[in-house]
């Protein structure tokens, strides 16, 4: 038994079965009713990556094997149990980085280990994986202090930031030949894990937090890309397959995301999204623009006697964790004979369809969920649209100022509607640092306060009309 | 293994990435995205497999972190991922076509 097991034939058939259940669980994670199971099938297939991996007769220090799994298992399982719905995204970018992370040192430890020796087909590789690994690393956990506010979520950028990121990833891919041609230093390696960390932090502190979600997912498919190389390095072909899995799918993946905000990666990587914003953000509400704000029972009032409502959730939404008092309010609402629907921008939230998954947690039915298109011909014969912790996807900003930062991307064009609530905490602009004209808007009235005791109030307010 | 059956292999699974996500509802970006994190968690293999020829303190503790981060990334990947996913379970009649 144990021969047939450490048999290279058996790990390799292994290995097959192993990434054949990668597949079949990616495919079946691409439909809503399957989506669950596909998730599992991967998981299996994890599993069986890792077993037959274990019956190697090459692993022996089962101890520091032992340690690593535990520790990782330790730190792992709590966080994704306990994380909120609304810490999702950051949770994603954390877990990206230490992938990322575990390649770097993968291929530092293998460099380390083969010295000088290692051919050329195989150095290459470890190169890659090294640089692209660090840039990953610290990419994902500036992404994740920005989307938990460790960081300030606007751009930070430095003069001549270009220049420097063009001159440190020469560095790295200068010592990287360097070492390719034959110059066996480790301090070379190490200058290429740091230098290619610099460059993962500053590649991803000048970018802005609307445009968070692509570049999670556009570091997530390098961290594929550099796994799939780790895998040429060490011959393995569960790496390469798993790993190039994830580098094809996450740039897919990352393509559709940027489409749907109408920019492109290399325009949001290039960065300074909303840096030179901030400024007129602020002097615009010198001009004496003014705001209408309005009372829970207003608002109550406006909504039982609409026959349209369209609810328009956003982070705010996610943050006060009020999709619950929305569902109630919206329930309310439809006894009353109003129609409601809800609109979901593709990037509304911090994450392509994290509005989706709270609502469907507070048993929204899926029917009232609207897609952008679908939605946005139906603002003109809707009565109130009920805005609720969203600011940039309903900028008209977006279809009318060409010099505005998120010109072009398409919104949801509330401004159409009858009239405009907005729930907000306060006058500040949304996570992209820019100003929203909506606000000013005669039409539209603000209701502030949390979201969640502000639907609150309203709804008490409907149930005593 | 040689060189170019190690490309032919890195190529074909590049397309299969790519086709494999040709078409997907908004509502499963994130979900996919999570997923697709925790399968990169694979790097752990290479942990595993280095490890064993591995001497020395450094090296041993260098890859101790790798494991414990490559675990970190497949564990948490796919329980996040599940947890996601658990949401949409409970809808009273999953809809055949929810977002095209």
């Amino acid at each position: 038994m144990k021969d047939f097991l450490q048999d290279p034939d058996f790990i390799s058939a292994a290995y097959i079965v192993a990434f054949s259940l990668f597949i079949i669980g990616l495919r079946r994670l691409t439909h809503p009713a399957t989506a669950r199971q596909g998730n599992k099938i991967a998981a299996a297939g994890m599993a069986v990556a890792v077993f037959a991996t274990l019956c190697d007769p090459i692993i022996d220090d089962w101890p520091l094997i032992i340690l690593g799994v535990v520790i990782g298992t330790a730190v792992g399982v709590p966080a994704a149990r306990n994380v909120k719905m609304t810490a999702m995204p950051q949770m994603v970018a954390l877990f990206n980085g230490v992938g990322g992370g575990a390649v770097a040192l993968v291929a530092w430890a293998e460099f380390r280990h083969a010295g000088g020796d290692i051919p050329l087909e195989e150095m290459i590789p470890i190169l890659f994986s090294a640089i692209i690994g660090s840039v990953s690393f610290w990419g994902s956990n500036i992404a994740f202090g920005k989307l938990q506010e460790i960081l300030p979520g606007r751009p930070i950028m430095l003069p001549g930031q270009t220049f420097i990121n063009a001159a440190l990833l020469l560095v790295a891919i200068g010592c990287a030949v360097a070492i390719a041609a034959g110059e066996e230093s480790e301090g070379l390696f190490i200058a290429i894990l740091i230098s290619a960390a610099i460059l993962g932090n500053m590649v991803v502190l000048p970018i802005g937090g609307a445009d968070m979600p692509v570049v999670i997912s556009l570091l997530n498919a390098f961290t594929g890309l550099s796994a799939a190389a780790a895998g040429m390095a060490l011959d393995n072909t569960a790496l390469i397959v798993g790993g190039m899995l994830v580098g094809a799918s996450g740039s897919i993946l990352t393509n559709l995301m940027a489409k749907a905000m109408n920019r492109s990666i290399g325009n949001i990587v290039m960065g300074g999204f909303g840096g030179t914003v901030a400024a007129p953000a602020g002097a615009a509400d010198e001009e004496g623009r003014t705001v209408t704000s309005t009372s829970a029972d207003d608002v109550a009032i406006q909504l039982s006697y609409a026959s349209q409502v369209v609810v328009v959730p956003g982070y705010g939404m996610a943050v006060a964790q009020a999709q619950h008092a929305v569902r109630e309010l919206s329930q309310e609402l439809e006894k009353r004979g109003v129609e409601v629907k809800f609109a979901i921008h593709p990037v509304a939230g911090r994450m392509p369809g994290h509005m989706n998954v709270l609502l469907a947690e507070a048993d929204v039915p899926y029917e009232q969920l609207k897609e952008m298109d679908e939605i946005n011909s139906e603002f003109s014969r809707t009565d109130v649209s009920l805005v609720i912790g969203a600011n940039d996807v309903t900028n008209p900003a977006a279809r009318t100022q060409a010099d505005s930062p998120i010109y072009g991307m398409p919104i949801l064009n509330v401004d159409e509607s009858g009239a405009v609530i907005v729930l907000k905490r306060s006058m500040a602009s949304g996570f992209a640092g820019i100003d929203n004209p909506l606000f000013y808007d005669p039409k539209t009235s603000m209701l502030f306060g949390d979201a969640k005791e502000s639907i609150t109030q309203v709804l008490g307010a409907v149930q005593e009309l | 293994m040689d060189l170019l059956t190690e490309l032919t292999i890195l190529i074909l699974a590049a397309f299969v990435g790519f086709e494999v996500i040709s078409k997907i509802p908004n509502t499963l970006h994130t979900p996919l995205m999570s997923a697709t994190n925790a399968i990169h968690g694979i790097v752990v293999l290479g942990g595993l497999l280095v490890i064993g020829p591995a001497t020395g303190t450094l090296d041993e503790l260098i890859l101790v972190i790798a494991i414990a981060f490559g675990t970190i990334n497949v564990v948490g990947g796919f329980l996040v991922t599940d947890r996601m996913l658990e949401m949409f379970r409970k809808k009273p009649t999953p809809p055949k076509d929810d977002s095209e």
